[in-house]
């Protein structure tokens, strides 16, 4: 496991294109990155995808937990609902969702029904719109797996607590804003370390939509990591974006590792 | 009274648009090819056929993909289950120096983004002479799952009162008795929890076997579903019939273990 991890940092100090020997060119790849535009656009859409899907997915997921909580009759049939998409591959839910894209699909029905028909573009072939287009889907995926985290969360939490703040006056919101998400202090951890890694491994929903295209407007970190490596074989850059992935996800991790030996001792 | 039934509508509403594009496609792939072209992917069916399905599983070749899915899911679950049990075991039960950073390492393992590794695996394989076959995607995925399962198993091995083992031991039994009578059977319950979890994980991936498999008829089938667009450009209703095919393998798993499954993601949000 470490040993191709350390390769692939030696790697990212070369030039390589797979059939001769790597040359070593020290941090030049590095600073090739920094006058490399395709780099920034897939930097800056990694920190959009960071955002946006990290963000609402937590938003999302919370908020159906929320109202998910209390056992009630049709609860679980909601639960189940909302949970469905989170088995599929995320190929699957890029098929389906590219179903919907297509001109005359069920996304430019919708438009053309409420009025908007004016909107209707190429959805995942227009620049502007491809990556939004492909974080809805991402979401839809998301939010299900979100909320079932917070759901255990919820549960662990003392009802007692809800009881004492109810016997204070303390009103719904009340009670969510200073009982319950104090409470959830380690879920949330957990939940924005998800998040992060997930966000930074993103590849296959963005690879089966676009393949991170048009003209690189959806171009995450990770697929232009695969496509330099992969279809140009630039294996030398190729892991040196890998290796700024990594130094990304390695803040989150040892957050995580350190929270998860905290709580071992 | 009226707030409760707000509520439910509200709440049937969302669940209703969560699970409308799955109802949609399935819609769609039913419908035969001459009434998508007629009236649009947009519109209400007009026809019902089930050729789609034929063309996705015949034409298409899922059917040997879905052998292949099963092919490396399986056995990969299995050994990696196994191997990370018995991990576990020594880990939780025994003082085994240096026990921590074990376990920390392994961790730490499975958090690493893949794309550091993709590179010098794919090299790797290739060296060895595995390129291109089912073997190497199963040692990757075990390789992959290891780390993450033995922390999980570990964690909850660890929550077994000691006297069971102290009993077990003073009934004569050695270490690997102990392991299989005594605490494999305590661990059933994450380990069903586990198993449906990675199952679903390895069935599901996409980037480990485009880096590994090059040809098409070892192609598992959430790759191979990529290479149908290809195929039937356009013809989405086909498209749409081999992503139902190819989503009932995980459904049928999440349905039978529902309750192992959702646990299992939450594990690690209580933990």
């Amino acid at each position: 496991m470490f040993w191709p991890a350390l390769q692939g940092f030696w790697l990212a100090l070369t030039s390589w294109d797979g059939l001769s020997a790597p040359r070593f060119v020290g941090f030049g790849n590095f600073s090739d990155m920094v006058s490399d535009p395709i780099f920034r656009t897939a930097l800056k859409n990694t920190a959009i995808w960071l955002v946006l899907f990290g963000g609402l997915s937590v938003i999302g997921g919370f908020g159906m937990a929320l109202l998910l909580q209390r056992e009630r009759r049709g609860v679980g049939i909601y639960r189940a609902a909302l949970f469905t998409p989170v088995v599929f591959s995320l190929v699957v839910t890029a098929l389906i969702w590219r179903v919907f894209y297509q001109p005359d699909g069920l996304v430019d029905t919708v438009f053309r029904t409420v009025g908007l028909g004016n909107f209707i573009r190429p959805w995942l072939a227009d620049p502007d719109t491809a990556l939004y287009a492909v974080i809805v889907p991402a979401l839809w995926r998301q939010i299900g797996y979100v909320m079932v985290l917070y759901l255990a969360g919820l549960k662990a939490v003392d009802p007692a607590l809800y009881e004492a703040a109810k016997v204070d006056g303390a009103s719904a919101w009340q009670r969510t804003r200073y009982v319950t998400i104090p409470q959830l202090k380690g879920v949330n951890s957990v939940v924005l370390s998800v998040i992060v890694i997930d966000s930074l491994r993103s590849f296959d929903i963005v690879w089966s939509m676009t393949k991170g295209g048009p003209y690189h407007s959806s171009e995450l970190l990770s697929t232009y990591m695969y496509s330099t490596a992969f279809q140009s074989t630039q294996l030398g850059y190729a892991s040196a974006l890998a290796v700024v992935i990594f130094v990304l996800a390695l803040a989150v991790i040892l957050g995580y590792l350190i929270r998860a030996f905290r709580e071992e001792s | 009274m009226i707030r409760r039934t707000g509520y439910h509508v509200a709440m049937g509403l969302i669940s209703f648009l969560w699970v409308a594009p799955i109802l949609w496609v399935i819609v769609i792939s039913f419908r035969s090819f001459d009434d998508v072209a007629a009236n649009g992917l947009g519109s209400l069916p007009h026809s019902f056929t089930f050729s789609t399905y034929k063309s996705a599983w015949e034409d298409a070749d899922e059917f040997r993909a879905l052998i292949n899915s099963l092919l490396v899911t399986i056995p990969a679950v299995l050994l990696s289950l196994g191997l990370a049990s018995v991990a576990a075991y020594g880990l939780a039960r025994y003082s085994i120096p240096l026990r921590r950073t074990i376990l920390l390492l392994m961790l730490m393992g499975n958090l690493l983004p893949p794309q550091i590794l993709l590179i010098p695996i794919s090299r790797f394989v290739e060296l060895i002479g595995y390129y291109d076959t089912l073997i190497a995607l199963i040692a990757v995925h075990v390789g992959f799952g290891l780390g993450f399962y033995t922390f999980v198993l570990h964690g909850f091995m660890r929550d077994l009162p000691r006297e069971i083992q102290e009993a077990a031991t003073i009934d004569g039994a050695g270490p690997g008795k102990i392991y299989s009578a005594v605490i494999l059977p305590l661990t059933r319950p994450a380990l069903a929890a586990l198993g449906a979890l990675s199952f679903t994980w390895i069935f599901n991936d996409l980037l480990w076997s485009i880096t590994v498999i090059r040809s098409g008829e070892k192609m598992p089938v959430t790759p191979a579903l990529l290479g149908l667009q290809g195929l039937f450009v356009s013809s989405w209703n086909v498209i749409a019939a081999g992503t139902v095919i190819a989503a009932v393998p995980t459904v049928a798993v999440f349905l039978r273990f529902q309750k192992h499954f959702v646990g299992g993601l939450a594990i690690g949000a209580v933990k």
